[in-house]
């Protein structure tokens, strides 16, 4: 859009003063490879009648810009997220759906079909039995196949843009199950607003209703169990795990909305807890991988 | 130690101990007194190369490029005792705050930009100030001070925090600090380096002028 190769010009070069729109766009977009005296410059250009003026100007201007990117920046991200993470779920959900029905259907033609996306994807690229003439059946295939390929396409956008709307939290989950976090708080703010234990059950909303009516147990985790510090604890220190990564994970979310700023330490004082839960002595054999004893 | 503190930079009584203050619209609750307000070490590196009597070169006035200004705690003491000064910062979130620091602080100008691409913002940023403070938490901070280097007066002086866990939080932060101080050295003479580690845990700070 601006011209790359004028390397040397202000951002108020060629720009009324008076003109708001263009001053506050010049800042954002411009570039220049060199810095100059801009403030002698812009005298010079009659845009500023002196150096009093030209800092006046330039204050009114880079506030005004730079509260406009912000306002931009913070609006788009963490909506852009909650929506391509439910999008890449619907996707997956459907394309697996239908990948079902479309086994079921195969198979009345076909003895050999086989299941899952998997086989959409084979009977799609036409590398199956070819008994299947059914031009139906392979139409059906081929959408199954786009929309698997579309939820892969959302897959790689989250994983991209996540880490840059709440980079602490990515870093301490997979970015999906950051995304995930965020989507199922409704956004950035409204996860770093929820106390820990709440998002230790986020996703698990049947589960902790049920107890709270009484009848079932408290739930020990939500969406966090995909974590693998949870996952990857033994069944009977699972809680003691689900609570720390919240409680990390609730840590991060802050971080992240109200600082901005990497604290590569959150990752370490996580996986140290951990370690620690999951060398505990658990109650039968099963938990021997990590050195438990016996009864 | 020998105090050489920037005009505009005191120290002052709050409760009873002295502490670093300037003059300015107070922005993140610290304590006051009269006009003036304490700057704490604690929380800003620039604060604690002061406070460690670094040798800073600050005599106040100066026009500064302020890169990794965070939510603005450091950059209002700095806006407070000198010039002209352009704060960089990248993440959208702290801006929110720098942005109401900038409200009462005339000559600080604040810029949503990524510090490792000063050409997104030397068409602002005007040539040949007089001082860079770099507090960048992010890997390659010698890079971004290289890169910046383009700013810098000929007698100009940068100074630099480096934080170690940045870089590589798995290795030793001295062995961090050997690489920052050997790559800076490709652009810069380093004339002092100290230890924040009162202040700020696995922080080298650093001043250096432009070689």
């Amino acid at each position: 859009m601006n011209d790359r190769s004028a390397t040397s010009t202000g951002w108020f070069a060629d720009i009324d003063p008076a003109d708001v729109e263009a001053t506050t766009e010049a800042i954002r977009e411009k570039t220049a490879e060199e810095p100059r005296d801009w403030p002698a410059e812009a005298v010079d250009a009659g845009f500023a009648d002196d150096e009093v003026d030209y800092y006046a100007k330039l204050h009114e201007s880079t506030v005004e810009s730079t509260r406009e990117a912000v306002r931009e920046r913070e609006k788009a991200d963490d909506q852009q997220l909650k929506h391509s993470i439910r999008a890449m779920d619907d996707c997956s959900r459907t394309a697996n759906e239908l990948a079902e029905r479309l086994a079921e259907w195969a198979g009345t033609v076909d003895p050999d079909a086989g299941t899952g996306i998997e086989y959409a994807r084979t009977l799609a690229r036409g590398e199956a039995d070819d008994d299947l003439a059914e031009p139906a059946i392979r139409s059906l295939a081929e959408r199954v196949a786009d929309l698997a390929d579309e939820a892969d396409e959302l897959r790689e956008f989250v994983d991209r843009r996540t880490p840059a709307v709440a980079p602490n939290l990515s870093a301490l989950a997979e970015p999906v199950l950051a995304a995930r976090l965020i989507a199922l708080a409704g956004g950035l703010e409204e996860l770093a607003k929820k106390p820990s234990g709440t998002v230790q059950v986020l996703g698990a909303e049947d589960a902790l209703f049920a107890h709270l009516r009484g009848h079932a147990p408290s739930p020990k985790h939500g969406i966090i169990y995909t974590h693998d510090a949870v996952r990857g604890t033994h069944p009977e220190n699972r809680g003691s795990a689900a609570r720390a990564v919240a409680g990390k994970l609730s840590i991060a979310a802050r971080v992240d909305h109200y600082s901005g700023e990497l604290k590569p330490e959150l990752e370490a004082e996580l996986a140290e807890r951990i370690e620690t839960i999951q060398a505990r002595t658990t109650g039968d054999d099963a938990g021997s991988d990590g050195g438990a004893a016996d009864e | 130690m020998s105090e050489q503190l920037p005009a505009g930079v005191e120290r002052h009584a709050f409760d009873g101990t002295d502490r670093l203050a300037t003059r300015g619209e107070p922005v993140y609750g610290e304590p006051t007194d009269g006009e003036w307000r304490a700057w704490n070490p604690h929380r800003s590196k620039l604060g604690a190369m002061l406070e460690v009597g670094m040798d800073t070169g600050l005599e106040g006035g100066e026009t500064v490029l302020y890169l990794g200004a965070a939510s603005g705690t450091t950059v209002s003491h700095v806006a407070d005792f000198a010039g002209p000064t352009y704060a960089v910062e990248f993440a959208a979130r702290p801006v929110r705050d720098l942005l109401e620091t900038a409200d009462s602080r005339e000559r600080l100008f604040p810029l949503l930009k990524d510090a490792r691409k000063p050409e997104t913002y030397a068409h602002i940023v005007e040539s040949d100030v007089d001082v860079i403070v770099q507090d960048v938490a992010t890997r390659g901070q010698a890079r971004v001070a290289l890169e910046n280097r383009r700013f810098l007066a000929d007698d100009g002086r940068l100074l630099l925090a480096v934080k170690a866990r940045s870089e590589d939080v798995t290795r030793e932060p001295a062995a961090v600090f050997a690489d920052v101080r050997e790559e800076l050295s490709e652009g810069y003479d380093i004339l002092e380096t100290e230890l924040l580690e009162n202040y700020h845990a696995d922080h080298l700070g650093i001043v250096a002028r432009p070689r």
